[in-house]
């Protein structure tokens, strides 16, 4: 019998519900796992021993209506987990124990899902390496000392190596997607308004969204059903008739239109980017799908707009961290000096760089030149989808410029760090949903990914692209173990 | 260096060196919402609770909470705005007034700044020398601050979350007022009109009515504004006037001296009574204001308004129309009645109980002169007032059909206040009927003439102050029930 780490969740689901296994069969072999892979550095905090109890006593008397029966799952650190350390991957947040749960992972817990731990990402969702978070780099289980791309960096990783059957990410520019891509796993962000924002550690609230990241496209329609859900307690949660996601999900694509932008070619896009490209696009044809030349005109925009607004809106979201309620605090001589320090201590570079960023484009004087002519342009750069989808169901286009690169190799140049969420972020600017599926792999074996966007709301003919395509491009990562003990 | 007044008594104006300088006034009121929860978060709004026990997650701005908006909040803002005869805009915009203190604990405030609830409206201040209307500019929903304690631990600043997300409408005034005067009469007039609407409880005392004030000044007659000074918080309308005449002639003393006036904002120490200087316009924060990304624009359609329109009650200025024109009292005592919604309540509430016979005149000088006097004697509002309307209508009634003299109505009136007793009762028990029988009173004014000789005489011989005296031996042999109408009457005729 395959290893039960190495099930897919739907796998996973069906073993349990047909009692070949148990939830704390499940939960201990990926316990056992994890223990096993500190070397990736995917867990901030583990929650083994509770995850264990908790399976027992979900096996002492079962419900195997739940949409997760007894499921072990490690989510981002982003989530604020009831009684369970809350970090955002920042030294302001180390000793911060939540007494209330996010609306995304109560959702989970509702239908049997058991917490295993909280997973590594960058500094409150800053970075497209997880090299900003105060607990350090996370090793990519495809290769040594490659990075397993960010925010979500933990989230892939752990989900790669088999730690966790599912997991659950934010993406913000790109931070579900990327690392993903990075991974050779699945990555969906949902329609902005999909799930609740309630209880997320806020990095750039009209950008933040979380979603599920899994092995293969079934199961994240079956997680995305999870967490989707209204809440009142999110002002920008939409009322929308959400879907029976894996159910509802098919092979069959025939006649659907998918766009190909063009101005996602962009200047020194490297062959291997092109070719994957290409390739996905004969994959499409072959599944019925019919390919129309689009052009979203205002996409070399995006990052410079991504980059004023999620700066702007996180030096305000991250000035509640100044050591008066909880988290962090140093001691300082006076009001002022205590939030000096504290926040020069408590948060890292990269975080730092952002505040800095996001303040200068609101300050007075500069709110019109940046701050308000970014905002104009987001609303340009979502007409460009309008129109599309004027002519087309859904757009592809490669998830990330690159592959996974070294841990280091790009942590000095922030710039180019920012480009690796170039044909990610125009989808958060826009609000619309995106998946990335793994498509092929580079020169050294590292993965690479397709992105496939969707009309607002439409997850579902995204998941079903994804589902088609993914059984034409049949692609299996290439894991060694190499970093067991 | 106190202001001196010019000579028609009408207008504030200041005096130095032949120059005759006018003030020119705006208020920023921060008016607090009357709601049970707060703007967006659920805890309640209850004042004088202990410490922080009133403090959600979202109000102390834990990770990941988020504000939700309370549309009873929204009713109270539009139910205001009516209120102030203003425009109610269809959509309107929360954004975030970023800067830290230790009792902001989101590190900024929810406010309305480009695109506020409410526009332009105006009020009618009602002055002795005639009506003004003043101008508004906006007004806009905001959160409150927590509360910052500095005299209780002598090492540390202690916190008090409970006001923190309190709903606030702050109601900003053109520079229309130009005295001391004219911000009492405003700020009580905004008082009383959503203390109508029931949308504020105007109590000062609690912080729910506080004010920025505006002041600059300016040579009589100019047109131009003069650099303002902005004073802060300021909590009584008594220290908003000594406020502004300090501030007043601080400006122009400086201008006096030649020198320029910095535009700053200033606070007012009540215990030296001078204005002090808190931070210059280099010092001035940048709030870096942007629309708050969790919170959409707040949208109202017009049937929304509509229905609240619906809902408003008869405010001051048409109460006052109404009660000269149904009860034909004067445009004074109408101002005086309405001011306050409960006293036209009660007011109303006596005039419907006098019925048909009623005295206007009595029912009014009954209840600003005794009622008030006793009231404010005991301190007390006049809701709580010990003689209920019912009971003051009998009263009134009894002197109006001549049962009783209006000076031992002042006497019942003092034996009512123990429980609200019905008048008719005390006149009844201790027998305190007037006496109008003029049979009767004849016997008595003769046996007093009989008694006072000397004074009857000295009275035929000119000296007519003794007339008193008689009237007075008649009402104190009547034991005070004797109709003095009569008895003058009987008077005249007899000496």
């Amino acid at each position: 019998m395959t290893e039960i780490t190495s099930l897919s969740l739907f796998e996973l689901i069906k073993s349990i519900k047909e009692k070949k296994i148990s939830s704390y069969e499940a939960a201990k072999s990926f316990v056992d796992r994890s223990e096993k892979s500190k070397k990736l550095n995917a867990y901030v905090t583990e929650n083994f021993e509770n995850c264990l109890k908790i399976s027992k006593k979900f096996d002492s008397n079962p419900n195997f209506d739940l949409k997760l029966p007894g499921i072990p799952i490690a989510v981002k650190d982003l989530f604020c987990t009831n009684e369970v350390r809350t970090t955002a991957g920042s030294n302001i947040l180390n000793n911060f124990v939540p007494n209330y749960e996010s609306t995304v992972t109560q959702n989970i817990w509702n239908e049997g899902g058991i917490l295993l731990g909280k997973l590594n990402c960058d500094e409150f969702a800053m970075g497209s390496s997880n090299e900003t978070s105060f607990f350090g780099n996370v090793q990519n289980p495809i290769a040594k000392d490659l990075v397993p791309g960010g925010s979500s960096g933990g989230s892939s990783s752990a989900l790669a190596a088999n730690l966790t059957p599912v997991t659950i990410g934010t993406d913000t520019g790109g931070s579900i997607r990327q690392p993903a891509s990075f991974t050779g796993t699945v990555g969906l962000k949902p329609t902005y308004g999909s799930c609740s924002r309630y209880g997320i550690v806020a990095f750039a609230s009209s950008l933040d969204q979380a979603g599920p990241m899994s092995k293969d496209v079934k199961d994240s329609s079956i997680l995305l059903e999870v967490i989707s859900s209204f809440d009142k307690k999110d002002s920008t949660s939409i009322d929308f008739k959400r879907n029976n996601y894996s159910s509802e999900l098919t092979r069959n694509i025939k006649g659907i239109k998918i766009g190909i932008p063009k101005e996602y070619r962009v200047d020194g896009m490297s062959d291997e980017i092109e070719n994957l490209w290409k390739k996905g696009i004969e994959y499409a044809k072959d599944c019925g799908a019919e390919i129309i030349d689009i052009s979203l005109p205002h996409t070399s925009y995006a990052l410079p707009t991504y980059y004023i607004v999620a700066p702007a809106e996180a030096s305000s979201n991250l000035a509640r961290y100044d050591g008066v309620k909880y988290g962090l605090r140093s001691s300082g001589e006076s009001l002022i000096d205590m939030y000096e320090k504290t926040r020069s201590e408590g948060f890292g570079e990269e975080v730092k760089r952002r505040i800095m960023i996001g303040t200068y484009v609101l300050s007075s004087g500069y709110y019109d030149a940046y701050y308000l002519k970014a905002q104009k342009v987001r609303q340009l750069i979502k007409q460009d989808f309008d129109q599309a989808y004027n002519k087309v169901d859904a757009i592809l286009t490669p998830s990330t410029p690159s592959s996974a690169f070294k841990i280091g190799e790009k942590s000095n140049d922030p710039v180019s760090m920012y480009l690796n969420d170039i044909f990610t972020v125009p989808v958060n600017l826009a609000g619309l949903p995106g998946i990335s599926i793994p498509a092929g792999t580079d020169k050294n074996n590292y993965p690479l990914g397709l992105q496939i966007i969707g009309k607002p709301f439409d997850e579902q003919t995204v998941l079903n692209i994804a589902y088609s395509m993914e059984e034409k491009i049949n692609y299996k990562n290439n894991i060694t173990d190499w970093w067991m003990e | 260096m106190d202001g001196i007044m010019s000579k028609n008594n009408l207008e504030y104006l200041i005096e130095r060196n032949d120059n005759v300088y006018e003030v020119v006034i705006g208020l920023e009121v921060h008016a607090q919402v009357t709601s049970n929860s707060k703007l967006f978060s659920s805890s309640s709004t209850k004042f004088g609770a202990e410490p922080n026990t009133q403090v959600s997650l979202v109000d102390a701005a834990f990770p990941g909470m988020l504000p939700v908006i309370n549309e009873y909040c929204v009713k109270q803002a539009i139910k205001t705005g009516i209120g102030l005869n203003a425009k109610i805009n269809n959509k309107s915009v929360f954004d975030r007034k970023n800067y830290f203190y230790a009792d902001l604990p989101q590190g900024y405030q929810i406010s309305q700044y480009k695109y506020p609830i409410v526009g332009e409206g105006n009020v009618i201040l009602d002055m002795p020398e005639g009506q003004k209307l003043v101008g508004i500019e906006r007004l806009h929903l905001e959160q409150d601050a927590g509360k910052s304690i500095h005299d209780v631990d002598p090492n540390n600043t202690l916190v008090d979350l409970n006001r923190s997300g309190v709903a606030l409408m702050e109601i900003v005034s053109k520079p229309d007022l130009r005295s001391p005067d004219e911000v009492n009469a405003y700020i009580k007039k905004l008082r009383s009109i959503m203390r109508y609407l029931g949308t504020c409880d105007g109590n000062m005392q609690e912080g729910s009515l506080r004010a920025d004030v505006n002041v600059s000044v300016r040579i009589k007659g100019s047109t131009d504004l003069g650099t303002r000074c902005e004073i802060k918080n300021v909590n009584s309308i008594k220290f908003m006037q000594m406020a502004i005449i300090y501030e007043a002639n601080r400006q122009v003393d400086l201008i006096e001296e030649g020198e320029k006036i910095d535009q700053e904002t200033r606070l007012f120490d009540t215990k030296k009574n001078e204005t002090r200087s808190m931070r210059s316009k280099e010092d001035a924060h940048d709030y870096r204001y942007f629309p708050d990304p969790d919170l959409l624009p707040l949208e109202v359609t017009d049937e929304f308004i509509d229905q609240l329109k619906s809902e408003i009650p008869e405010l001051p200025d048409d109460k006052k129309k109404r009660f000269i024109d149904e009860f034909k009292i004067s445009p004074y005592e109408a101002t005086i009645l309405v001011s306050d919604i409960d006293t036209a309540k009660y007011f109303e509430e006596v005039v419907a109980k006098m019925g048909k016979n009623r005295d206007m005149k009595l029912a009014v000088n009954w209840i600003t002169g005794e009622l008030f006097a006793l009231l404010n004697n005991k301190n007390i509002e006049i809701n709580q007032s010990p003689i209920s309307a019912k009971n003051l209508a009998k009263l009134i009634n009894l002197i109006k059909n001549g049962t009783i003299s209006g000076k031992i109505a002042k006497t019942i009136f003092e034996l009512m206040l123990d429980g609200d007793i019905d008048p008719q009762i005390i006149v009844e028990e201790k027998g305190l009927k007037q006496e109008s029988d003029p049979k009767a009173l004849e016997t008595l004014i003769d046996k007093i003439i009989n008694e006072n000789r000397e004074k009857a005489i000295e009275y035929k011989q000119g000296k007519e102050k003794l007339f008193g005296f008689f009237v007075g031996q008649a009402m104190k042999a009547s034991g005070g029930k004797a109709n003095p109408q009569l008895i003058n009457e009987i008077l005249k005729k007899k000496l």
